[in-house]
């Protein structure tokens, strides 16, 4: 095993602020507002109008191709079907219902017991997978069950990814410490599925708690392992995990598969526990509400299309927010509008003060070369940026622009806080909109 | 429409949002840390004019590079500490006695010539610093005036007219000869030489600071004056030859050189296999002018030709990205 990959930094974890408190149940709102955009892929077609009736964990909006379903998290009445904010900043079609606190539970939601989840076979395990609106909920939200389906017969290995190294983020950390069990009963399922044996649970170092509570659910028959690997970031980032667990290299441009792996996130495996026994739609997800200026952080269970606004409510904070980020503040996105909801893939809600603000006018790169160092995918960064300032796609891709995983390793180490990981997206895009232009 | 609870004033901006505590300013600050033994040892050698030059030479470098700022209307950015490294590096590697209009010049070659026409930090080619003394090289005379240390009032604060001068280790080793002060003299520094580079053994404990602060890595300084001992250790021009290649490492600019010049990022290569051919280079370099060429020391020149070979060696030893095909090695 290599336990370690190249390059990563040590920023601060800051995980003490929410990594002692309980999953809570968080209130629900009056009003949720439920995204068709929640997944990467096509959009879902809403299948419920205004004035409808909907009922906990009932499909609201479906569609064709490479889609998830999703599902009403509350029960009520459907206020308007409109365009709303979403945490990528754009707005998006949206479901808004009208919470009537009755909890009415949607018929189709019934739980199977041991015996009948025996019973299934896994092309019936998938599509409860898909019917329940299962995606991948680090924050990439792939479609589990084409993860899955495009896995079959290539997968050789499993591996769980709780390694959350993000800083601030403890979501995953709680759900393996409160309910490791349901993790590895989803886990199971997705040996099941691929027809494995055995699994890796990778997770870093820094959440021993976490990694005894798993243990402690493990016997040998079962094939699982835990994998404590040394805390860096980005040890949760996939290749890097891989890398770390089974010593293989994901070929650039390639996908797990290709090197016989299989990733899913902690949550994921939860939640598939959830909708294969429970019968339960992915509805609810825990969310880390934390950051700097936070004055009672929290790791809430909460339905899917919470607002921000109400996530920032319930933790209260002691200045007025400099950033607001869905995520971590490694990789998360800043959010302009709090009337943005929840999706799968949000894992936390960041709130940084403005003591965290580091831009500079005129930035000027040194060549002192610590963005080389810590670039986990090997690049050399340094000269990327200069590429990108050329200007000729060329170059970009010379340096291999289109590897970079824009996890910032190298920007947060920039002594000269050169906004790396802004300009390579864009660079992206330009190698992007050159291919796409000659195409035509 | 979508009601807005509460109005922040949030900021929008590309992950990631939290920064490492290490800027170009604290860098720039562990270098200055590390010179300071250096300095005080200079005062303590040479008097204290050693500490008038090197504050004259940081106040000019500060001066041209805001000047230049405030005339091109640039944001003054004087605050990275840049010039201030700059201008100590350029005391050090000056004579005690150096008049300061002349170093005043030196500044103004070393940033508004070197560093700042070239596009400001990180854009110039060659050490800014080494570039000065280069130039100020031009009077001959006055930059190899060299004062005998522990003479009272050696330097004099104004006047230079009525020093005792002395002949530098260096100078005799250009004779092929072995110097008359002792090795360990020439170790902890009280030898006639450049206000900042006599004391090997003071310019190591800033390095041993740099490298726990990992501010640099040895590769540089190790392949540079290891070079130097390996080549004076093979070809000695003086008995015995464990003795000359001593002489060689502790006189002059060596240990200045390799540790705070060689090392200067933006004129130095950025890969691993770059650096060590660069420090070779550095090495090789050196000795070859000290043996044959003019001048007793080789080091600046060295330093200097050598980044200008910086963009060749950034080409070599360059990363294997991940996951790049590996070339069938399993045959």
């Amino acid at each position: 095993m290599a336990f370690s990959f190249f390059g990563g930094v040590h920023p601060k974890e800051n995980k003490f602020y929410a990594c002692d408190k309980p999953i809570q149940e968080f209130p629900e709102p009056d009003i949720l507002v439920i995204s068709m955009s929640q997944h990467i892929g096509a959009p879902c077609k809403p299948l419920v109008k205004k004035g409808d009736m909907v009922t906990v964990g009932q499909k609201i909006g479906d569609n064709q191709g490479l889609c998830v379903p999703v599902h009403a998290s509350v029960s009520g009445k459907v206020k308007s079907v409109e365009a709303r904010a979403h945490t990528n900043g754009t707005t998006t079609m949206s479901v808004v219902i009208e919470n009537d606190h009755l909890g009415t539970l949607c018929e189709d939601c019934k739980p199977r017991t041991q015996e009948e989840v025996d019973a299934l076979t896994p092309e019936e395990l998938m599509n409860i997978i898909r019917e329940g609106g299962i995606v991948g909920m680090g924050g990439a939200t792939f479609p589990t069950h084409v993860k899955l389906s495009s896995g079959l017969g290539k997968v050789d290995t499993i591996i769980v990814n709780a390694g959350e190294c993000e800083p601030y983020i403890t979501s995953d950390d709680r759900l393996c410490r409160e309910m490791p069990a349901e993790l590895i009963s989803g886990l199971k399922i997705i040996m099941k599925i691929l027809g494995l044996n055995t699994a890796h649970i990778g997770i870093e170092d820094n959440k021993p708690e976490a990694a005894k509570a798993l243990q402690a659910q493990l016997c040998d028959a079962d094939g699982i392992t835990v994998d404590v690997l040394p805390a860096k970031y980005p040890q949760g980032a996939e290749k890097q995990l891989i890398y770390a667990v089974t010593g293989r290299e994901v070929p650039s441009g390639g996908l797990p598969a290709a090197v016989g792996c299989a990733v899913f996130n902690a949550a994921t495996c939860k939640a598939i526990h959830d909708v294969v026994y429970e019968g339960m739609p992915l509805i609810k997800r825990v969310v880390t509400v934390s950051g700097d200026i936070v004055m009672e952080p929290k790791n809430l269970l909460v339905p899917i299309g919470t607002s921000f606004n109400d996530l920032l409510e319930a933790v209260g904070h002691s200045e007025n927010p400099y950033k607001v980020i869905s995520g971590g503040p490694m990789m998360g996105a800043t959010q302009y509008d709090l009337s943005a909801p929840t999706i799968k893939g949000v894992n936390a809600v960041t709130i940084l003060g403005r003591k965290n603000k580091y831009a500079v006018e005129r930035a000027q790169c040194l060549r002192c070369g610590k963005c080389i160092d810590a670039c986990p995918m090997k690049l050399m960064p340094v000269l990327m940026y200069k590429a990108l300032q050329s200007g000729e796609v060329e170059e970009m891709k010379a340096v291999h622009m289109m590897d970079c995983i824009e996890c910032g390793c190298c920007a947060y180490t920039c002594p000269a806080s050169v906004p790396l990981v802004l300009a390579f997206r864009s660079g992206k895009q330009v190698i992007r909109n050159a291919a796409a232009a000659a195409k035509k | 429409m979508a009601q807005m609870k509460y109005f922040y004033e949030l900021t929008i901006s590309s992950s990631p949002h939290v920064h490492s505590p290490v800027t170009t300013q604290t860098i720039m600050r562990d270098v200055l840390i590390a010179l300071a033994p250096a300095l005080v040892g200079s005062v303590v050698f040479f008097g204290f004019r050693a500490l008038l030059v090197t504050l004259v030479s940081v106040a000019a470098c500060l001066f041209w590079e805001w000047g230049y700022c405030k005339v091109m209307k640039l944001n003054v950015k004087v605050a990275d500490l840049s010039a201030v490294v700059t201008g100590v590096l350029l005391a050090f590697v000056c004579p005690v006695t150096i008049p300061y209009w002349t170093i005043v010049l030196g500044a103004f070659f070393a940033i508004i010539v070197v560093k700042m026409l070239f596009g400001g930090l990180g854009k110039n080619i060659v050490n800014p610093a080494l570039a000065g003394r280069a130039f100020m090289f031009s009077w001959p005379v006055l930059m190899s005036t060299w004062v005998k240390v522990g003479f009272e009032n050696a330097a004099g604060l104004g006047s230079t007219a009525d020093v005792v001068t002395a002949a530098t280790p260096l100078a005799a080793l250009h004779q092929f000869q072995l110097p008359e002060t002792s090795v360990m003299a020439s170790f902890w520094g009280n030898v006639g030489g450049c206000l900042g580079e006599t004391s090997a053994a003071l310019l190591l404990v800033g390095f041993v600071y740099l490298l726990l602060r990992k501010v640099i890595t040895a590769r540089i300084p190790v392949a540079f004056i290891g070079t130097v001992a390996v080549l004076t250790f093979l070809f000695p021009m003086g008995q015995p030859r464990i003795e000359w290649m001593l002489y060689q490492l502790f006189s002059g600019g060596l240990m200045l050189g390799a540790i705070f010049m060689a090392t200067d990022y933006v004129t130095s290569p950025l890969t691993r296999l770059g650096q060590i051919v660069y420090g070779i280079g550095c090495g090789a370099l050196t000795v070859l002018i000290r043996y044959f060429g003019g001048y007793p020391e080789g080091v600046s020149y060295a330093i200097l030709c050598m980044n200008c070979c910086v963009v060749l060696l950034d080409r070599i030893g360059r990363p294997v990205k991940f996951g790049a095909p590996k070339k069938e090695a399993a045959k």
